[in-house]
């Protein structure tokens, strides 16, 4: 376990050093989201209906959708793709650790850090500047606390998945992109998913990248009661097992592709 | 003039076939880059289909403002991947290089690449702007076609500017500043809706700083023949793309100060 | 003829102090301090057409600030320079036209491409005419040998295929002066050898000005007729490389391999190195004939063999610096 820790603790101190591309970050991630509550309003105005979401709901999830970014797996791990590319990852192979925990333990790692240095600032702003608001009542923060704590090891077991199809160069890369974009949609990172159609919902609820974002921000905004805690839980937590089953498969399965070329 | 863009399509045609080398890659970005663009495009029909209309515009009318815009980013993301890489040309001294051949760095640098799997937003973008211009009931004469042309050529010089603009600060810093970049992907983000939707002070931004509104705004405004809520002239509703194209001049000039402070600095 | 004239060059650089932690940083955005290092401090001298000339000097000395300055990449703080009847950075164009340049340590070739496509694109970019081109062409592949790899992409090319491949592309355009810069740096004995054959058939039958910079002093032994040393910026020498032994050191050193092993002294020369039976001793030729000498040692000791040679120019060489640096 020790060396496990060792390897989370080291990167994540590497990845705090980066503090200029956190600020820059920090700027893109503001104006981004000025855009979208922008344009929401302006929906929201022109509609007299009744929404699953009120406005004041939207405004919440826009921002915290762009506090959290960095927890979806915008980018795959370079690093590892380095290594296939050059085929040193025949190294990693001969470490007598486990490599899927090795590299699940640098991927929570590499979600953890850039969220911490952007989610705080970013949420202070929004708070104070742009009309985000508190959570909804003190069990709700409770609940997206311990939610948004597994959202954190699903979304790091998801990233480590797609860095593992980087073992199949270029058949990899390809269904990785495709998968950061269906990613991207279904967790409601770019239209809240109470807002999709609603024949969509039930299924929307139940695919894991609903646990990623979706989920823990309809606790923060009382959208789902408090109350509800121990489903949303219990799906993210189904859902962080599946994925982690899976990616352990197909490394293993990868791993064989490599020994098979001759590394 | 002439024997630059002889020498650009030459460069161009190389680049293809350096890209051709490796088919698979390209096909499996190029499929990526499409999906991926087709998502933003999706996230907007998902909203008109909850609230069914953005004040005075439909569906139909953005989907005119998302073509256009996205086929003019298109055409200057395929085309800069040089600018966009050039902070690593300084770092590792391969600028110099640029500046040992007889011909202009711009002309060297825009032909880097043509980045083919753009194709995927260009065709995208298409797309839609195919959907919207059957969909409304737009009077198509030979003056709107070379109005679309015109935009979308004003739009792709204005993202081209902005990127050159990006590439002239590793002049100065070697840190890699994503500011341009916000602006250039929020740029498109935000002419994907029309202009009349944001608050003041972000629409006089995306008028007078960065003149986004010209290249999308304006022109599709002249498209629509709706009037502007905004109370702008169709005359310049007409000519507004050709601020694009100033732009992107302002942009080179500050990109020739850039070179002449690394020729005396070295750095 | 003169082909470059340069006098009183001076290039200073400003070089920003990064203050440290967060605040310095952003302090940092606002005003900066700087520091002036001066890469040419006084820099003149003059070079034929048709001469090959070595450019030396450690890291740092102003080596490469020269080569930018009279290429036309930089432009100096003072001083004069004219190259092939122009001011190289006042005219960057027209004077790259007339030049090649050869960085060893980066390619200029499309690293995707096939060699003969890379070539055809330089042909487009230094607009030479087709037939001038063809004729060309042929007589590098020729010279250097590159039949066998023409159609290779560059990325597959062996160091010293690529190298030569490079040569010829900074060659196409029949430029009259040529700059090389570490054109032999970690290829195998026999490329190099290549290198410098045709480096020299160049300069012999075409008449092409070179300046070449490098650290292999085998290079400029076997090249270089007149040998400039750069160092802190000013020109340290200017000569051939028997007038520059003369001056920094005119020692000699003769080399004796004994019949066995024994004590060996002799007032006008001392030992500097001895490995078994073989022993270096080094004399000055001005005390001591080299004749006078071995007639002295071969009558005191059992000789096997022996033989004069001067001592490596690296050793003569950095004694120069070392001069420099007590001045």
């Amino acid at each position: 376990m020790r060396a496990y820790w060792a390897l989370f603790s080291g990167r994540l101190r590497m990845l705090l050093q980066y503090r200029t591309a956190a600020l820059a970050g920090l700027t893109t991630q503001l104006f981004w989201g000025l855009i979208r509550v922008m344009a929401f309003e302006a929906f929201y105005r022109s509609s007299s209906k009744a929404m699953p979401l009120s406005i004041e709901q939207t405004v919440d999830y826009i921002w915290l959708g762009q506090a959290f970014l960095m927890l979806l797996p915008v980018r795959l791990d370079a690093e590892i793709r380095a290594m296939v590319r050059t085929g040193s990852v025949a190294y990693e192979l001969v470490r007598p650790l486990d490599l899927y925990a090795l590299w699940y333990a640098r991927t929570i790692a590499s979600c953890l850090a850039p969220t911490v240095l952007r989610c705080m600032p970013l949420c202070i702003i929004a708070l104070f500047v742009f009309d985000m608001r508190l959570p909804s009542s003190p069990a709700s923060a409770m609940a997206f606390a311990l939610s948004m704590m597994v959202a954190l090891l699903l979304a790091s077991a998801l990233s480590n998945l797609l860095n593992i199809t980087l073992l199949w160069t270029l058949a990899g890369e390809g269904m990785a992109h495709i998968a950061q974009v269906a990613t991207f949609l279904f967790c409601g990172m770019i239209v809240p998913l109470p807002l999709f159609p609603d024949f969509l919902q039930p299924i929307l609820v139940y695919l894991p990248f609903a646990g990623l974002m979706d989920l823990p921000f309809r606790l923060y905004t009382g959208h789902i009661a408090a109350a509800e805690i121990t489903s949303v839980l219990a799906r993210q937590i189904f859902w962080t097992v599946a994925l982690v089953l899976c990616g352990r498969w197909l490394l293993s399965r990868g791993t064989r592709v490599l020994v098979a070329q001759g590394g | 003039m002439r024997d630059a863009f002889a020498l650009y399509f030459r460069y161009i045609s190389a680049s293809f076939r350096g890209q051709m080398q490796y088919r698979a890659s390209f096909i499996m970005m190029t499929l990526a880059h499409f999906l991926m663009t087709g998502l933003e495009f999706l996230a907007i029909w998902v909203l008109f289909a909850r609230f069914e209309h953005l004040g005075s515009w439909r569906l139909e009318e953005v989907c005119l403002f998302y073509g256009l815009i996205n086929m003019a980013f298109a055409l200057a993301d395929a085309t800069s991947r040089g600018f966009d890489m050039f902070h690593h040309m300084v770092k590792t001294g391969d600028f110099d290089r640029l500046l040992l051949r007889p011909r202009s760095t711009v002309t060297q640098l825009a032909g880097q690449e043509f980045t083919l799997r753009r194709i995927g937003r260009f065709s995208q973008g298409l797309l839609v702007f195919l959907y919207a211009a059957q969909a409304l009931s737009i009077e198509w004469t030979v003056a709107k076609v070379a109005l679309v042309a015109f935009t979308i050529a004003g739009g792709a010089c204005l993202f081209y500017g902005l990127i050159v603009l990006q590439a002239t600060m590793a002049f100065w810093t070697t840190e890699s500043l994503e500011i341009v970049n916000t602006v250039t992907y929020g740029g498109v983000q935000t002419a994907q809706y029309p202009l009349t939707i944001y608050r003041t002070w972000f629409r006089q931004v995306f008028t007078y700083i960065v003149p986004l509104a010209s290249i999308s705004y304006y022109p599709s405004l002249a498209l629509l023949e709706k009037a502007d809520p905004l109370g702008s002239d169709p005359v310049f509703q007409w000519l507004s793309p050709a601020i694009g194209i100033a732009f992107f001049l302002l942009c080179l000039q500050i990109w020739h100060i850039g070179v002449r402070h690394y020729r005396s600095t070295g750095s | 003829m003169t082909h470059i004239v340069v006098e009183k060059l001076v290039k200073t650089y400003r070089i920003a102090e990064r203050r440290a932690g967060l605040g310095g940083a952003v302090r940092g955005l606002f005003k900066r301090n700087y520091r002036t290092v001066r890469a040419l401090s006084d820099v003149s001298f003059a070079i034929g057409r048709g001469e090959l000339v070595g450019y030396i000097g450690p890291n740092g000395a102003g080596k490469s600030t020269t080569v930018k300055v009279l290429s036309g990449i930089l432009v100096p703080d003072t001083g004069t320079c004219r190259v092939l009847g122009r001011v190289p950075w006042e005219e960057r164009v027209e004077h790259v036209r007339r030049i090649g340049v050869v960085f060893g340590q980066r390619t200029q070739l499309w690293w995707d491409l096939p060699v003969v496509e890379s070539f055809e694109l330089l042909a487009s970019i230094y607009n030479i005419p087709a037939q001038v081109y063809k004729t060309r062409l042929d007589e590098l592949v020729e010279q250097l040998g590159l039949g066998r790899f023409l159609d290779v992409p560059v990325r597959q090319l062996s160091l010293g295929q690529r190298m030569r491949s490079d040569l010829a592309a900074s060659l196409l355009h029949g430029p009259e002066l040529l700059f090389l810069d570490e054109p032999t740096i970690g290829l195998d004995a026999v490329s190099k050898l290549a290198v410098r054959e045709f480096v020299q058939r160049l300069n012999a039958e075409r008449g092409t000005t070179v300046i070449l910079t490098t650290h292999d002093m085998d290079d400029i032994e076997a090249l270089c007729k007149r040998v400039l040393v750069i160092g802190d910026g000013v020109i340290l020498s200017d000569g051939s490389l028997e007038s520059l032994r003369t001056r920094v050191s005119p020692e000699r050193d003769l080399i004796i391999d004994l019949e066995r092993e024994m004590p060996i002294a002799d007032p006008d020369a001392r030992v500097i190195r001895r490995d078994g039976l073989r022993v270096h001793l080094r004399f000055n030729p001005q005390q001591i004939s080299a004749p006078a000498l071995i007639s002295r040692i071969t009558a005191r000791h059992p000789v096997r063999d022996l033989f004069v040679e001067n001592p490596p120019i690296e050793e003569i060489i950095a004694r120069l610096y070392r001069q420099q640096e007590a001045l």
